[in-house]
């Protein structure tokens, strides 16, 4: 196994957890301050991706179908916020479940009606395409690693945002104690619906970037929302910078154990059965590494209640 | 009869008589369809009314902990594809005279539904037993999303491992057989699949007036006060999700057999998500509640495939306006009162 495989592949686990992380941010947004678990945060992805895909496809111009990605999937969470999820505060985490279950039927089938489940393709912009030489010589791919500054920025701005901003005083100030932020003057109906809108755009984007590499389709978001929910699980509920470790964490030994698993059966086994055994085994290591840290910190890593 | 009547003696009289009638009437519903079915030769609808029996059984499992126990288990077809794997693999085996081991003792796998059940049930209590001894350490949101994940990781394991058919699955040449009957014959396969749910219905009647239900009820109603008479919710817990894994397990091993073909797909959350939705489409906590939602589902499923093939989008909007407007499901509207805790 040569070192530049290895770096390569270190890189690749770096742009998966970053756009994780833009997944998770939301559903962990979303819980620490409304307290609800949304499973439809996946479809969120997808619109983004299909907006994407359509508005590149319709104006030849990937930065517009970008654009087109994050206001999409912030105008569908907005929409569902207010129609839906609203009304689903109050209630206990099975209804919650159940409703935005309902809405990852509405919204897959509502999406396979008007495009179909043929899978789209989008391509990468010219200006981002072609890979370049990094530091000792190895070859890498210019637009993952504009995907992995794109989610570092990202992750630096939501950071800023919640920790030094007004609006970010009043989402901490919500998750802690949300009688008391609305007894303060502030409204919580639209601060709620603010922060759904977000963590909506933050996955909209997470899907056009990631369906630019491998394609679009429904029922894409339904893998990677379980994905975000293990980062979340194991970073800690609520938690951003929880979701940003775990979100790495879970990007890098997933990839890394892709790689590294199989040759590593290969030193004690025959190649065949070292492959599937290692398949196998890598595609576990993430819920190992999770129920690992839940053994551990039944809370999560950085999780303030359990 | 369904516990939670119990726990409200002052409703007793009346609701009692009226949930009772309701749950003997999905009963004899479910029985007569199959034999009206079989009386005027509809062998699809034999097949259908079966399917409506064993996911019941999947339900009720699924009802113990949720219905009885609070645990909003979104995992469950991890038990479910467990149980459907044993049969397929222990027919794999027997069906191609390859050993499925030769040490301690030389065994050829089975074509016998009775070992095949047992071992299901193992299977998927053993599964249970280390995905709930982990899962229970943490309580809510956590709960749900661990055990979702758990159930991924046997999916994802499922799809990668070649050696029973992978992604593409495993076929049961012959239906499994049952001493005495001829399981090849639908209304056979659908008494056999009748006779295990009313078991199952019976014995989890059973268990929730047992201590041990009582106990798992008060889990489910007020951890402390459980704690403060001496019992520890944990173990009660653990216990009820260990039975709920082996009776999902065991409908997982006639679903295998319905269809004679094993999946991935037996796996999925989708499938977990299902599970939930019976329950809360025939109302959360009733002893027939699976049954209920496991026949209205598939009825629907049924008659909106046959409008359009994007049932899901008009199952959806239903599914989101029960969910929002109305709580406690087909038994809660029919036989009325409103279930405690």
């Amino acid at each position: 196994m040569s070192m530049i495989l290895l770096i390569e592949q270190l890189l690749n686990g770096l742009q998966s957890g970053l756009m994780l992380f833009l997944m998770a941010a939301g559903l962990t947004l979303v819980f620490g301050v409304m307290g609800l678990i949304n499973l439809a945060h996946g479809s969120l992805y997808m619109v983004g991706a299909f907006a994407c895909a359509g508005v590149a496809a319709a104006t030849g111009s990937f930065w517009l179908g970008l654009a087109a990605s994050i206001a999409a999937a912030a105008a569908a969470g907005a929409i569902v916020e207010v129609a839906v999820i609203r009304r689903l505060y109050a209630r206990d985490h099975l209804d919650q479940v159940l409703a935005t279950f309902a809405l990852i039927l509405i919204f897959s089938e509502g999406t396979r009606w008007l495009y179909g489940s043929f899978p789209l393709y989008l391509n990468v912009p010219p200006s981002l395409s072609g890979s370049v030489t990094l530091p000792g010589g190895i070859q890498y791919s210019l637009f993952r690693l504009a995907i992995i500054g794109a989610g570092l920025a990202v992750a630096a701005g939501l950071f800023l945002l919640i920790g030094k901003t007004r609006i970010g005083v009043q989402v901490r100030a919500g998750e802690a104690d949300r009688e008391m932020i609305a007894a303060l003057g502030v409204d919580i109906r639209r601060l709620y619906t603010l922060v759904f809108a977000l963590g909506a755009a933050l996955a909209g984007m997470a899907g056009a970037l990631v369906g630019t590499i491998q394609s679009v389709q429904v029922g894409m978001g339904e893998p990677v929302l379980i994905l975000a929910f293990v980062v979340i699980v194991i970073g800690g509920i609520g938690s951003i910078k929880g979701a940003l470790i775990g979100a790495l964490l879970v990007g890098v030994t997933d990839t890394m154990g892709r790689v590294l698993l199989p040759s590593a059966f290969a030193l004690v086994m025959e190649t065949s059965a070292a492959t599937s055994m290692g398949a196998a085994l890598a595609s576990m290591a993430i819920y190992i590494l999770m129920a690992m840290v839940l053994i551990v910190k039944p809370g999560g890593l950085f999780g303030a209640r359990a | 009869m369904s516990a939670v009547e119990i726990t409200a003696p002052g409703r007793r009289a009346g609701r009692m008589g009226r949930a009772q009638i309701v749950n003997v009437a999905l009963a004899l519903g479910l029985v007569g369809f199959g034999l009206g079915a079989w009386a005027t030769g509809e062998t699809f609808l034999i097949t259908l009314a079966t399917k409506v029996a064993i996911l019941g059984i999947a339900g009720a499992g699924l009802n113990l902990v949720l219905g009885f126990g609070g645990l909003v288990s979104f995992g469950h077809a991890a038990y479910f594809g467990l149980g459907g794997y044993a049969s397929g693999i222990l027919a794999h085996h027997a069906l191609n005279y390859t050993p499925m081991f030769e040490w301690p003792f030389v065994f050829e796998g089975s074509t016998s539904m009775p070992v095949i059940w047992i071992t299901a049930m193992l299977v998927g209590a053993l599964a249970a037993l280390l995905i709930g001894a982990l899962s229970l350490r943490t309580t809510g949101v956590y709960f749900i999303m661990i055990t979702l994940a758990f159930g991924q990781m046997i999916f994802y394991f499922a799809i990668s491992w070649p050696a029973y058919g992978g992604e593409d699955g495993l076929p049961i040449y012959v239906r499994n057989g049952f001493p005495g009957l001829n399981t090849l014959d639908p209304i056979q396969f659908f008494g056999l699949a009748c006779a295990v749910l009313f078991a199952v219905l019976g014995v989890t009647a059973m268990l929730v007036r047992s201590r041990f239900g009582l106990a798992l009820q008060a889990a489910r109603q007020n951890r402390q006060r459980l704690m403060a008479v001496g019992i520890r919710p944990g173990g009660v817990l653990l216990v009820a999700f260990v039975i709920s894994g082996a009776i999902t397990a065991l409908a997982g091993a006639l679903y295998a057999d319905l269809n004679r073909f094993v999946s991935p797909s037996m796996l999925s959350w989708h499938l977990s998500g299902e599970l939930l939705v019976f329950l809360i489409l025939g109302g959360t906590g009733r002893l027939f509640a699976p049954l209920a939602g496991a026949g209205l589902y598939i009825v629907l499923e049924h008659l909106l495939g046959g409008v359009s093939d994007h049932w899901q989008f008009f199952f959806g909007l239903m599914l989101l306006g029960v969910v929002l407007f109305a709580r406690g499901g087909v038994i809660g509207f029919l036989a009325g009162g409103k279930r405690n805790g």
